[in-house]
């Protein structure tokens, strides 16, 4: 293990324990994860009473899915064909920067201004936004939760609610500070509103607008977008170049795929049966049509996932349709908010996903942050394995066999202290007689147990060894050994 | 499956260090059915705490050692929903590719969590002789999720008839023990142990039950470090304090 490295995962846990001291000690804010979490679980609860079709709906998405990355090249190679015919421009993007900088070259060859952006979680990937302010390009967030936070100069703190950490007067004071012509409000149909007719304006203006995708279908070159604002629309057709971005792995095979996805999608993210807007998007404004943009790009971004695509363990990762479930049901994203993980993704698939994408030597500490209670494998509409996914990573992270092929940063958070820990536990535990030593000699020593245990007795009692171990008391009470 | 003349008894760790009432409450419930408890004395620990922190070699060095004590083709009973699934889920993946690996499958296979197996294998019948009380169920995760179990603690309460069990909010939520994680994330952890102690403390119990001796240790400890709460119990030493005669 090199110095760096070292260092740099050093740096990372404490960093991260930074974050989390300050999480924990925003009691604002975890009162509205709380609340807000605890909303949107009843709600999908809901939309599942019969646990059989919801399990039978899971196995369908998750089957559709597995055979989309399966077959992912070939449905790569038929998406471009299909889109190109129909008017569609393909770009690829192997890492953020090249997105960023096709995005803009786009942009800047034909005079564009001012953007509208849908939500999309892969250009929070690539920085877009910073990227084209840096360059003169203004781009005002369309989503509300995302134009929300774009006021606040703060990142998404969950994939689908990206403003969820704000509670009404968290807004109602933005609103104030950057519109004082409103008059103030708490309410939030009212806030919705005034945040609707500032919007208005912009999409008649813009030049362009960008917006992400759910789905891509092969078979017919379309583009899905889940939305329920009419803001992914309006972002989509009112402008005169479109530009849609997302990552490899949207891709599926066919129409037919996407109802049951939809379905669960919105079951599982939102808790409705269906959005409010979903739109189809196949082709640019044909030649006697009156609306819709000139031209439409798609941007497919790679950023690793052809990497993690090839192990036949952590492929499962790139099932993910993004619906957040397994973020809400988290018991330590509850306690933390999003903006503690200090990723783009937050919560489980962020744990799961971001040490693949990003490294384990840069981001690996954050699969501590789970106890593995299986909350979200057991939500998740595609039955990710999120805390097997979990446990490999953490095993990733400290494996001692370096020559061993894996992800960036493998064996990067093995610390020799640590690792000495294990050792002499196996040693204990791995020798019968070894521990029958140890555990005569602790519960006899009682008295001699420490009595601060680092972080575990801040909040809780001592535990004590019992007077005798029950491997004597078994053998008292009459029960043999074979 | 029909009713088995013996079982094997692994103890988990924690039990036999720190709880051992419960453990032996546990065999006591299984002699009383008529089944012979088989106790290898060479049993240490499934290799959980390893796993779940990365070091699989090692896990896999403590989990190699059990092999030996449960060759014999009958049930191994395990008063814990963690090392239950640990057993039944990781050491399958544990053990893959290893020479042991059909050994170690075998065991996997018939191993149960204590009250799964009272309730599934020998559909026990409780009779309470206990003065009435009001208590609630803290289900573990790996009982609920890993190993499918978390209603069969219900059940078996259900029989007893001076038994009141009240529901606490948010009840399927983890504890915040997760092993390991109780000291890597001990701040986390400490906010979640508050959460779900709140939320039993609230139900007005006074006494917290569960399959799982990781939870307990943590609700346990956090209650006595709070200084007022239910007390805290193992399942199995609950059921045997009320039934025996
Ligand atoms: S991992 Fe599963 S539950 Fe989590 S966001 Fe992705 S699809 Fe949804």
């Amino acid at each position: 293990m090199s110095t760096t490295s070292s260092s740099t995962s050093q740096d990372q846990s404490r960093a991260f324990h930074a974050r989390i001291d300050d999480a924990l000690h925003n009691d604002q804010m975890r009162t509205n994860f709380r609340r807000a979490l605890t909303g949107i679980m009843a709600h999908r609860a809901k939309q599942f009473p019969d646990d059989a079709q919801l399990q039978a709906l899971r196995d369908q998405a998750r089957a559709v899915r597995a055979n989309s990355l399966v077959r992912q090249p070939e449905l790569l190679e038929q998406l471009e064909r299909k889109l190109t015919e129909n008017g569609i421009q393909v770009h690829w993007a192997e890492n953020p920067q090249q997105a960023n900088s096709i995005i803009r070259g786009i942009l800047q060859a034909a005079g564009a201004k001012t953007v509208v952006k849908g939500k999309s979680m892969v250009s929070e990937e690539t920085e877009l936004n910073h990227d084209l302010e840096q360059h003169g390009i203004e781009v005002i967030e369309s989503d509300l939760g995302e134009y929300i936070i774009q006021l606040a100069e703060e990142p998404p703190s969950h994939i689908v609610a990206p403003a969820i950490h704000k509670n009404r007067r968290d807004v109602a004071e933005l609103f104030k500070r950057f519109h004082p012509e409103i008059p103030y409000t708490e309410d939030i149909n009212e806030l919705t509103n005034s945040a609707r007719e500032i919007l208005r304006h912009r999409f008649a203006t813009a030049d362009a607008g960008i917006s992400g995708v759910n789905f891509a279908v092969a078979e017919t070159g379309t583009l899905c977008l889940v939305e329920n604002e009419g803001n992914g629309r309006l972002s989509t057709t009112a402008p005169r170049i479109h530009i849609a971005i997302t990552g490899i792995e949207k891709v599926v095979e066919k129409l037919a795929d996407v109802p049951p996805l939809l379905e669960i999608l919105t079951k599982s993210a939102t808790g409705q049966p269906i959005t409010t807007y979903f739109n189809m998007i196949s082709r640019p404004r044909q030649p006697g049509e009156l609306d819709g943009p000139e031209a439409v790009h798609l941007v497919l971004l790679d950023n690793g996932r052809s990497r993690i695509r090839v192990d036949a363990e952590l492929l499962d990762t790139l099932r993910c349709i993004r619906c957040g479930a397994c973020i809400n049901h988290c018991p330590v994203y509850v306690q933390l908010g999003g903006h503690a993980y200090g990723t783009v993704y937050p919560g489980p698939i962020g744990l799961a996903l971001e040490p693949q994408r990003i490294g384990l030597d840069k981001v690996g500490t954050l699969t501590s942050a789970c106890t593995m209670c299986g909350a979200c494998g057991e939500v998740c509409p595609v039955r990710i394995p999120l805390p097997k996914l979990i446990n490999r990573l953490r095993a990733e992270a400290v494996d001692g066999h370096p020559g061993q092929a894996g992800l960036p940063g493998h064996g990067s958070l093995r610390k020799s202290t640590e690792a000495t820990t294990w050792k002499l536990w196996r040693l204990l535990y791995s020798r019968p007689g070894l521990y029958r030593l140890f555990a005569a000699s602790a519960t006899r020593l009682r008295a001699l147990t420490p009595s601060k245990l680092g972080g575990w007795t801040r909040y809780r009692s001592t535990p004590k060894p019992a007077p005798r171990s029950l491997r004597e008391l078994a053998k008292k009470e009459g029960f043999g050994n074979d | 499956m029909k009713k088995p003349d013996s079982v094997y008894y692994f103890a988990t760790c924690l039990v036999d260090l720190m709880y051992p009432d419960a453990g032996l409450a546990g065999m006591e419930l299984l002699r009383r059915e008529g089944v012979r408890v088989l106790f290898p004395q060479d049993q240490t620990c499934c290799g959980q705490p390893a796993f779940n922190s990365g070091y699989r070699d090692d896990a896999l060095a403590v989990a190699r050692a059990q092999l030996a004590c449960f060759e014999r083709d009958i049930p191994v009973v395990v008063p814990s929903g963690s090392c239950g699934g640990m057993i039944r889920t990781h050491w399958p993946e544990l053990f893959a590719g290893q020479p042991d690996e059909a050994k170690a499958l075998a065991i996997a296979a018939r191993t149960y969590e204590l009250t799964e197996f009272l309730v599934d294998v020998l559909d026990i019948r409780l009779d309470d002789l206990g003065e009435p009380v009001r208590i609630a169920i803290h289900t573990s995760c790996s009982a609920r999720r890993e190993m499918g179990v978390a209603d069969r603690i219900e059940s078996l309460v259900g029989q007893l008839g001076n038994v009141e069990v009240l529901t606490q909010e948010r009840k399927p939520e983890c504890c915040g023990f997760g092993g390991t994680f109780a000291v890597k994330q001990a701040d986390i952890s400490g906010a979640m142990v508050k959460d779900k102690t709140d939320a039993l403390r609230a139900t007005g119990a006074s006494v917290v039950i569960s399959q799982d001796c990781g939870c307990l240790m943590n609700i346990g400890g956090a209650f006595e470090k709070q200084g007022n709460g239910p007390q805290t119990q193992h399942v199995a030493e609950f059921l045997w304090e009320r039934t025996k005669r």
